[in-house]
């Protein structure tokens, strides 16, 4: 089993890390939007793409060719991302190419789900929020990346 | 020491200034404050910007008290280290944010028993005062290593049985 994990610098990357227990005994790729997080998860394969935020449209396309094909090479089974819009963007890679798809909705989004993560609700495979009172029919709470 | 952290996505120059205030009155302890943006002289902290991964991990470590913005990063950061931290939220109509998740956000934490918030720069100030020179320190909600058990099993068992 390989799974394709994807996380901006910051908070996000430190939500997906705390998940790893999640991923035990299969192999994981790593993207991020900063290099330097790679010395985090030594010995681990990592990419580094662009930081956007979805106000710059252009660049935002750019990543999404970038994720594109790099979800493409690395053939996960499954593509997984606690955000934010380059996450969003590379979900949206594995769903054209029939790669399965999970989104954590970050801890930071606590009265509503993020944008991005109202945008992957719409195709993703599997979508959690950390804060129970935000569960709905497809929105599953299952606890947070604290406890 | 004393560590404060704003994150690196926009400048949050009301938490630099009133903690460069604060300082002179710690009795030379010393304050690092990673910021980018601060558009003024400080007088009494050391301003670092970029703070690479590992190098950030150790300051955690050797902190006594961590003032954080409402970021996730830094607040999980110091839980998972047990470090007394005060979390003083980024605002919205201040600029210091696109919106106001970090209020919404801190509120919920605070509510569970995870931080102490101040909500502007006075609670701030008594807050760190109280902790530091009256020993006030309170019982820290330590967190684990990892996410908690019933996400970690529900995410692989989902992928189990895909």
């Amino acid at each position: 089993m390989k799974v394709l994990a994807v996380a901006s610098k910051g908070g996000h990357w430190v939500e997906l890390l705390r998940l790893l227990p999640a991923f035990s005994g299969m192999e994981v790729v790593y993207v991020s939007t900063d290099s330097n997080l790679s010395a985090t998860v030594e010995g681990s394969k990592f990419y580094s793409v662009p930081d956007a935020n979805r106000w710059n449209k252009y660049k935002l396309i750019r990543i999404f060719i970038q994720l594109f094909d790099i979800v493409r090479r690395e053939k996960p089974n499954f593509v997984i991302s606690t955000g934010a819009a380059p996450g969003l963007m590379a979900l949206m890679a594995a769903k054209i190419l029939g790669i399965k798809t999970i989104w954590i909705d970050t801890i930071a989004s606590a009265e509503k789900l993020s944008l991005s993560g109202r945008i992957a609700l719409k195709f993703v495979d599997r979508l959690y929020t950390q804060w129970p009172d935000l569960s709905g029919p497809k929105i599953i709470y299952a606890g947070n990346i604290l406890l | 020491m004393i560590f404060v952290t704003t994150g690196t996505q926009a400048p949050f120059n009301r938490l630099v200034k009133v903690m460069d205030a604060l300082a002179a009155e710690l009795g030379g302890e010393e304050v690092i404050v990673q910021a980018s943006g601060v558009n003024f002289e400080t007088k009494n902290i050391k301003l670092v910007g970029f703070i690479h991964p590992l190098e950030y991990s150790r300051i955690i470590n050797e902190a006594r008290l961590i003032i954080s913005h409402a970021g996730m990063g830094s607040i999980v950061s110091a839980l998972t280290k047990g470090k007394p931290i005060i979390v003083i939220p980024r605002k919205a109509e201040l600029g210091e944010h696109r919106d106001n998740h970090q209020v919404d956000s801190a509120r919920k934490m605070e509510a569970l028993g995870y931080v102490p918030v101040a909500y502007d720069e006075v609670q701030l100030k008594s807050k760190i005062i109280k902790m530091l020179l009256q020993d006030e320190v309170p019982e820290e909600a330590s967190i684990g290593e990892y996410a908690s058990s019933t996400l970690v099993n529900s995410i692989r068992g989902f992928m189990l049985s895909s």
